[in-house]
């Protein structure tokens, strides 16, 4: 078996992960470097949303068979129609005070404002604007820059949290009411988990039922 | 032959509701439970009484005597509307009319019995339509909030504070059980009541009507008061059913209860739009069970339980529909039915959505 791979081979396939790396690695830099220079915030706010406007075509479907799903662009739902998010009536619109203040991104424990927000959602590698749009708290922003509304909240958690957003899309996670064959109301991802301590709480059970010896 | 003839006048109202005086008498005198039986009781105090005087009678003119007796005490004791119950078909045969006849009765009685309007609907089965339910077992926390939402959707009975009728039905018994020892329904417990769920160590399993496509409780009803719709529903005839419990026996599910008094359903909890084969408020002495919220579901709506579930853990829809939630968990997700070997096709699947 061994005879048969000749010199030059044999060296290719040993070191061709090697090589790769090497290759690929600069190029990846150069690219991470060119994302952290793109214009963030307000421009991004204006600009058009690249997922939802996205490709305007997808390829025509051949045979009545649907487009290979590799090679055709993914195209993202056109939107949920989700009920408003559950904003707090006193501080919304964050912007009436973020709007005079200069971002402070350090960590740091709240003091003055938000002292009721505990964040328990991967807060040793996370912080307020990770998610929080710097330029305008009135909005979110995806881990690419892109700018998006607390209306689609679920696009930004269902980066991480992407087998639950699968299912949340299909109707698997989370809760639909309304019409089984109809008009459905869906909740976001926020109307059940608190975005800053995503975990449930536990609950006080109902009444259990009577055991059949206590029935008269 | 002596104890046939009597029975078919002795309580025509064949009821479970009242009104007929000769009914009331003897349901006083025998034990309350067995309401049913006091035909048989009512037709063998009358055969003494007559046996005393007419001993000297020949068989067949005392038999003459009796029935004839017996046909005029009936007449003068139940209304035209006993007889009209007696009469009646069993609701599966009955045509428009006769339906209608029955609703508008029902309805009367209630708001009688109620003092409130209370809707009594008929819809029948969609086309098309087989329903279907899911339930995701790593979400359920056990909090039994769709136990208590399904109670008062569904009209059960309640308990009273001074315990005199302390007779609750719930259609939903959570089981909890331990996470080492998995699904063992031999060991699992549905009377927890800790002051928070998920107890650490343990997951928590919701046990309703499954909805079988071959149902062990339809082959054994002796008098089919209880069968299968053509959307998938296994349903009750509360006017049919004779209160043997038969079904609750044949049921691996334990899915059945029985009214064993007349339920306490107290006029202000009373949820006033019911199905004739659903909510409806039901008498002692019959078997009632989940019914998907019949009157919710086929109006469109969800079931109760579903949209109560503070974690989203219950999926309902139509399995024929390829969009629909429950379609989406059969084709991407691992299901499993309970007591499969048995062979009753359920309709209620159970999953793991983590």
């Amino acid at each position: 078996m061994a005879a048969a791979v000749s010199p030059k081979n044999y060296f290719l396939s040993r070191f061709e992960p090697l090589l790769r790396a090497f290759l690929v690695a600069p190029l990846a830099v150069a690219m991470v470097g060119s994302c952290q220079s793109a214009p963030a915030g307000k421009a991004a706010i204006d600009s058009p949303d690249p997922v939802h406007t996205g490709p305007a075509t997808l390829p025509p479907p051949q045979n009545g068979l649907p487009p290979d799903p590799i090679h055709s662009v993914k195209e993202e739902p056109k939107g949920f129609a989700v009920p408003k998010p559950p904003l707090s009536k006193e501080l919304w619109p964050c912007q009436d005070c973020h709007e005079a203040q200069v971002p402070n991104p350090v960590r740091r424990e709240l003091k003055e404002e938000h002292t009721n927000i505990h964040l328990h959602h991967d807060e040793a590698n996370r912080w307020c604007l990770d998610c929080h749009n710097k330029d305008n708290r009135d909005f979110l922003h995806l881990a690419s820059g892109v700018t998006i509304t607390f209306d689609e909240s679920y696009r930004l958690c269902g980066q991480c949290h992407g087998t639950q957003y699968r299912d949340w899309k299909s109707g698997i996670h989370g809760k639909r009411t309304g019409m089984w064959d109809g008009e459905k109301q869906y909740l976001l991802c926020v109307h059940c988990h608190n975005p800053h301590s995503p975990h449930f709480k536990p609950l006080k059970p109902e009444a259990p039922p009577v055991r059949p010896t206590l029935i008269r | 032959m002596l104890t046939e003839k009597p029975e078919t006048h002795a309580c025509s109202c064949g009821g479970k509701t009242g009104g007929c005086a000769k009914k009331q008498e003897t349901v006083e005198e025998t034990a309350p439970h067995h309401g049913h039986d006091h035909g048989h009781e009512a037709a063998e105090e009358l055969t003494d009484d007559e046996a005393a005087r007419k001993l000297s009678m020949s068989r067949r003119n005392f038999m003459k005597h009796s029935a004839i007796v017996a046909g005029a005490a009936t007449a003068a004791a139940c209304s035209t509307e006993e007889l009209e119950k007696f009469t009646a078909h069993r609701l599966r045969e009955m045509t428009q009319p006769e339906l209608k006849q029955l609703i508008k009765r029902l309805e009367a009685d209630y708001k009688k019995q109620f003092k409130k309007n209370v809707e009594v609907r008929a819809t029948p089965a969609a086309e098309g339509v087989k329903f279907g339910y899911a339930l995701d077992l790593s979400r359920c926390i056990g909090c039994r909030r769709c136990v208590h939402a399904c109670v008062k959707e569904n009209n059960q009975s309640r308990p009273t504070p001074e315990g005199e009728h302390n007779n609750p039905i719930h259609w939903i018994r959570v089981l909890e059980m331990e996470k080492e020892k998995g699904i063992d329904l031999s060991d699992a417990n549905p009377y927890y009541n800790p002051a928070e769920v998920p107890r650490e160590g343990h997951f928590y399993m919701p046990v309703q009507c499954q909805q079988c496509e071959n149902p062990p409780c339809v082959k054994v009803c002796p008098v089919q008061a209880t069968w299968k719709e053509p959307d998938g529903i296994v349903v009750i005839d509360y006017e049919w059913c004779i209160g043997c419990r038969y079904c609750m026996v044949a049921c691996p599910y334990g899915a059945r209860r029985f009214n064993w008094a007349e339920p306490n359903l107290p006029a202000d909890q009373l949820n006033p739009n019911t199905h004739v084969l659903g909510n409806r408020p039901r008498p002692k002495g019959v078997v009632e069970k989940c019914t998907f919220c019949i009157q919710r579901t086929r109006e469109g709506r969800y079931p109760a339980c579903v949209e109560i579930c503070p974690v989203g853990a219950r999926k309902f829809g139509n399995m024929l529909d390829p969009k629909s939630e429950i379609r989406a968990v059969l084709e991407s997700k691992r299901v499993f039915i309970l007591k499969e070997d048995l062979n009753t096709r359920p309709k209620f699947f159970y999953f793991f959505g983590i």
